[in-house]
């Protein structure tokens, strides 16, 4: 059942988001943006954040030029906010990164999401488990009798690794489709069919439009 | 940093929903002469006196407090526009009127920094308030028809800052019905109640709020 709260025809909403060149902070925020509304972790934007990085680095050494010659104070203050705005930008999306690798680490490094990861993430990543391991072992672990003292099973009789935290992808995450992605499957039966044309937005469970954010044709709000 | 939410619900705090809002195109009409501005946002100006520019509004804002600029509201912030919407919204009990996915933000910046330049400004603050409030309770209203089989809410047009405080409530109530949905919480029942056999399953199930 697709209950509908509400459509009406677009006529002066946004500016449609394909018109013009997008920018890198565009780019950013909407990457910000999906990292910070998704249960799992998504593909690490490595261009996009080197770019971002010189931009960056260009601007704050136009601000202390501009700092050395006198320009307008005015106009100083002006580029200083750009600069913070972008800094700002850029650090919430690396630490949001972090905040979920931490919480979820070692389901991280056993499946392929692994390759999603940053090369400093992966090693932020596995120091991660060390320090993890290291304190399991020593608070808990050792004083289990024999058989219990894995940090990935129950017990040594479990099949397979069932004491790993994994997000979770049931949930319900808010989209927007920024142009029409069509009609797609929401469960696995095959019974719920959802058209999305552009702009609209729907709360759907984020494993049904896993694959349409992956692909960047859906957008977390 | 400030604002940096709990991933678990995946909130955006109120001022990072309006720090995306502060990115949002408004006009200025400048009172000096400044040179065009290369900034990584992107390229904004030349400036001139009693020349309309487009630029961000944190760029407009900030120029304005430091008296630089009168911004123009944009054109849905008028009376007559926002008294439209208003007896739409009133109007369409199941829809939801286009208004600027930031309008919450964007009208609460420039009422806050520019009121001077608003004209009617009572009026249209009141206008606002207003359809806040219709579309909120459309929201509440909208929310009673959920049930375990709600796989999709739709809810075209409702605006960002709208979407972030009704998120925590709505995502844990979806989650709840959809977990006590999920076959293997009605399986149990049946274990106990033998004479309820699988045919249970197949049937609708019933909305936890019949209307």
């Amino acid at each position: 059942m697709a209950t509908d709260l509400g459509s009406a025809d677009a006529t002066w909403s946004e500016q449609d988001p394909s018109i013009g060149a997008t920018t890198d902070v565009e780019l950013l925020r909407r990457a910000w943006r999906n990292e910070k509304a998704g249960p799992e972790i998504l593909q690490f934007q490595d261009a996009l954040v080197q770019r971002a990085r010189e931009q960056i680095q260009l601007l704050e050494g136009t601000v202390e030029e501009f700092m050395e010659n006198g320009t307008d104070d005015l106009v100083i203050s002006l580029y200083q906010m750009d600069l913070d705005r972008t800094l700002f930008l850029l650090r919430s999306y690396l630490r949001i990164r972090l905040l979920k690798i931490q919480k979820y680490v070692i389901h991280y490094s056993k499946t392929q999401l692994w390759d999603r990861l940053s090369e400093e993430e992966q090693k932020f990543a596995k120091k991660c488990t060390d320090i993890l391991e290291k304190h399991f072992e020593r608070s808990v672990l050792s004083r289990l009798p024999y058989g219990y003292q894995s940090i990935l099973r129950q017990s040594i009789s479990s099949e397979e690794d069932d004491m790993v935290p994994e997000p979770q992808l049931d949930t319900f995450v808010f989209c927007k489709s920024k142009g029409a992605v069509g009609s797609f499957q929401l469960d696995d039966s095959g019974d719920e069919i959802v058209d999305l044309v552009a702009d609209d937005l729907y709360i759907l469970r984020y494993k049904s439009i896993k694959g349409l954010v992956e692909a960047g044709r859906i957008d977390l709000v | 940093m400030a604002g940096q939410s709990d991933p678990d619900l995946s909130i955006f705090t109120a001022p990072e929903v309006e720090f995306l809002a502060e990115d949002e195109l408004v006009e200025i009409v400048p009172n000096m002469r400044m040179e065009a501005l290369h900034m990584i946002c992107g390229d904004f100006g030349p400036f001139m006196p009693q020349i309309a520019v487009k630029v961000p509004l944190w760029l407009a804002v900030a120029l304005k407090k430091r008296g630089k600029c009168a911004i123009r509201p944009p054109e849905w912030m008028s009376v007559e526009r926002l008294t439209q919407v208003c007896e739409a919204e009133r109007e369409s009990p199941r829809e939801f009127q286009p208004l600027p996915f930031h309008y919450i933000e964007i009208s609460r910046l420039l009422f806050d920094h520019a009121h001077d330049d608003i004209p009617n400004l009572y009026m249209v603050r009141s206008l606002i308030e207003d359809i806040r409030n219709v579309r909120f309770h459309k929201v509440e209203t909208g929310l009673e028809t959920i049930s375990g089989r709600t796989h999709a809410v739709k809810l075209k047009n409702l605006s960002a800052m709208e979407v972030n405080i009704v998120r925590p409530f709505v995502v844990r109530a979806l989650q709840a019905f959809y977990k006590h949905d999920s076959p293997e919480m009605i399986q149990q029942p049946e274990a106990s109640a033998s004479k309820r056999s699988q045919v249970v399953d197949r049937v609708p199930r019933r909305d936890l709020r019949p209307r």
